[in-house]
């Protein structure tokens, strides 16, 4: 019988097929939806967002550089933590995109990528933070990192003159030795300008954490506290709390003068770009490229961010002063006598350290004119 | 004879049959048509969204669908996402069997896969075997009094257990943290404070020539085990009596307290036991690679399986896809990482809001015989 609910079911049916069979093309399509050439493609895997105005951004804007670059297509996954889950975003770059390179920014991806290195033999892994073994770290393996603590120093001497009270801040995320560096650089580049001048540190804990950053800028500012700077992944929290509290900030990771244009004295920012497009173009061409590139201030890698309107002239007279002695390789931070806040001899008198020395990496204490303590000591 | 439109389906002999014989086909009807119903809205909520940030949500559906289950490598990668979640969400489905909302799996999770790292550091050398047994006892006993302390609270001091447990998993992080950081530290990871290497002999492999680690059985069969427990056992009713009403279940002999107090910790146990899994089977040892949420997504896993530990295993694996898929959602279409969440938001909230529906479609109901 052709009549009634049933008739109008099977009408329904029948004319739903083609419809159903468009749509499941459609996908197919759409799927298959990628250039005809063969891109040379480079995957690029953060920790945190690709726009916190800070590490990552500054890994994310170097991955863009590398689209100038006639056949490389650029991959970005972002907020990928530390864990196997990394390993899987490498390998659905590799097994998806047909990735060539991969740059895993993140300090702690690194245990995975060496695990997965060997697997994929054609593929370049790059990590950023320079812990390269010769012998050791798979051979498809680069690592690459820059030596920040001379612009940290920099930034010190601008802190120390515009600072009115002689106290400053620091905010960061964890006492480990590269934050640490930072601290006592920052803390020594102060009180070579301002010898009374103290640096209270705030550890929030982690490397992403808006609301105790804000809170800490709060409390610095509440001790009287006029110029803050921070070691955490994103600065951006730290830069608009400042600008609410009508306080000086020192930058790092990237330049953040746009958020606080009146009271953003200068930083540090990361320039990964050349480094990106040195490995990149050495894969490409099939070219042997550098196992481990540990760059810094002088290699164009750290910048100084321009100075801001509240930098008084002797300030950036005393900070280029600094800056011409570090370019000609003149000048190093640590050296002796150095104690440290507890009141230790850390590097005796005499004895000077090359920014590359290794006792430098294992560095394990605050010094003189910070206030702080560091868990395990 | 005249039919009334309503009762055209109803008195189709096959639904009649099934409405007569067996109840539990009915409510797994009733289930999977409302779930499926949840999910359908959040596709197309999600795909407007997504045509806001100017993607095809067809190629964006497509992407997601093809990095969670369009290839025997993205089976894979769900799967290994989908397994702590299995555990974890049993943190929260057995305690509010008996009427407790806990949602402080993650303080559990970070914390047992800490003391497992340190257990194995202790017994080094010994035999793999008792190497993961005492990872895992470690596990499970911190995890399972880490939860018990809340619902002790609860139980005698009359504490809001939701409130305590959230609370707890930041000062459980705050451990983690001081102890990585001092009395567990490895000197030799500098500037990535972990605890020391459980040793690559120990750790725990992969299922055949898969990627996807042995964790995932461990998680099926531990959900497995629990649903006999809830569904089988004297335990488990008593439970949800004491959760469905706790005056009759007093009444009626059962010690509730204790029935409570037991299934806190077992459930503690399960994140703790997530904990080891991740640490022996993934990270090697305990660091931040730890603390990245699985506690948290645990919750969401408790509620859209609305406390059953047979549907875990599917709804974990459904969000370990989602995960799974936000890959290619970034890599082939660029959309941010926090679109996926966009998706197991919208996910969670249409789950939850339908959960209203249940019992309002009488085709569902069991046939009453006059």
């Amino acid at each position: 019988m052709k009549t009634g609910k049933n008739y109008l079911v099977h009408y329904a049916a029948r004319r739903m097929q083609p419809l159903l069979v468009a749509l499941a093309a459609l996908l197919l399509l759409a799927g298959a939806a990628r250039p005809l050439w063969a891109a040379f493609t480079v995957g690029v895997i953060t920790v945190g967002s690709t726009k916190d105005w800070g590490y990552n951004e500054a890994q994310a804007v170097a991955g863009k550089s590398l689209k100038k670059i006639p056949g490389v297509k650029v991959v970005v996954q972002d907020n990928v933590p530390e864990t196997i889950a990394v390993t899987q975003t490498m390998q659905s770059m590799i097994n998806f995109d047909n990735a060539k390179v991969i740059f895993a920014t993140s300090y702690g991806y690194f245990p995975f990528v060496c695990k997965l290195a060997p697997k994929y033999p054609h593929v370049l892994f790059v990590h950023c933070g320079g812990d390269y073994v010769p012998g050791k770290t798979p051979k498809n393996v680069a690592t690459y990192f820059g030596d920040v603590d001379e612009v940290e120093y920099l930034s010190g001497i601008v802190a120390g003159y515009s600072s009115k009270s002689g106290k400053l801040g620091f905010i960061a995320a964890k006492p480990i030795p590269q934050v640490l560096r930072d601290i006592n650089a920052f803390t020594l580049g102060a009180r070579s300008v301002n010898p009374k001048a103290t640096c209270t540190v705030v550890f929030t804990g982690d490397w992403f954490q808006p609301v105790k950053e804000a809170q800490a800028v709060n409390s610095l500012a509440d001790q009287g506290i006029d110029v803050v700077t921070m070691h955490v992944d994103s600065p951006k929290q730290i830069i608009l709390t400042a600008k609410s509290r009508g306080i000086y900030v020192c930058g790092y990771h990237f330049d953040g003068a746009a958020l606080y244009p009146k009271g953003f004295l200068t930083g540090s920012a990361w320039n990964w770009a050349p480094i990106y497009k040195e490995l990149v173009t050495d894969a490409m061409m099939g070219k042997p490229y550098p196992h481990s590139i540990m760059e810094g201030f002088r290699d164009g890698v750290v910048k100084l961010d321009p100075f801001g309107p509240a930098v008084s002239p002797a300030a950036k007279t005393a900070a280029l002063a600094v800056k011409k002695e570090f370019m000609a390789g003149k000048f190093q931070i640590f050296k002796g006598p150095l104690y440290s806040n507890t009141g230790k001899l850390v590097i005796p008198a005499g004895v000077v350290y090359h920014d590359a020395a290794p006792t430098l990496d294992g560095m394990n204490y605050l010094v003189k004119g910070v206030i702080g303590k560091i868990s395990w000591n | 004879m005249r039919i009334s439109q309503g009762q055209i389906w109803l008195n189709f002999p096959v639904v009649n049959a099934v409405r007569a014989r067996s109840s539990f086909l009915l409510r797994l009807a009733e289930s999977l048509t409302i779930t499926g119903a949840a999910l359908l809205a959040s596709v197309m909520v999600f795909s407007i969204f997504v045509a806001i940030m100017k993607v095809n949500p067809l190629q964006a559906l497509y992407a997601m669908y093809l990095g969670a289950f369009g290839t025997s490598f993205s089976w894979q990668v769900t799967l290994v996402k989908a397994s702590p979640l299995l555990l974890t969400g049993l943190c929260t489905a057995l305690p509010m069997r008996t009427g407790l909302i806990v949602i402080g799996g993650e303080g559990a999770f970070v914390l047992g896969g800490l003391f497992a790292a340190e257990a194995a550091h202790m017994v080094m050398g010994a035999p793999t075997i008792i190497v993961w047994l005492v990872m895992a006892a470690a596990g499970c006993l911190v995890g399972g009094i880490w939860i018990m302390i809340p619902a002790a609270l609860r139980v005698y001091r009359g504490v809001n257990e939701t409130i305590s447990t959230l609370l707890m998993n930041y000062i459980a992080i705050a451990i983690f943290n001081q102890l990585v950081e001092g009395l567990f530290h490895d000197p030799n990871s500098l500037n990535n404070p972990s605890t020391y290497s459980i040793g690559d002999n120990n750790m725990i492999g992969d299922i055949g020539n898969s990627q996807v680690h042995w964790g995932l059985i461990v998680g099926i069969g531990i959900c497995i085990l629990a649903w006999i427990l809830v569904h089988h056992t004297t335990l488990g009713f008593s439970a949800d009596l004491a959760g469905g009403n706790p005056k009759a279940a007093r009444l009626s002999g059962i010690r509730i307290n204790r029935v409570i107090l037991w299934f806190a910790f077992l459930g503690g146990a399960c994140a703790g036991l997530a904990g080891m899994i991740q640490v022996a089977a993934v990270q090697e040892r305990a660091n931040d690679g730890l603390n990245v949420g699985y506690g948290y997504a645990g919750i969401l896993v408790a509620f859209m399986a609305r406390q059953d530990p047979l549907a875990i295993i599917p709804v974990a694996v459904l969000l370990g896809g989602v995960h799974a898929g936000k890959i290619l959602l970034a890599t082939q279409l660029g959309l941010p990482n926090s679109a996926a969440l966009v998706f197991q938001g919208l996910l969670f909230l249409f789950i939850l809001g339908a959960e209203t529906l249940y019992g309002r479609f009488s085709i569902f109901q069991p046939r009453v015989r006059t």
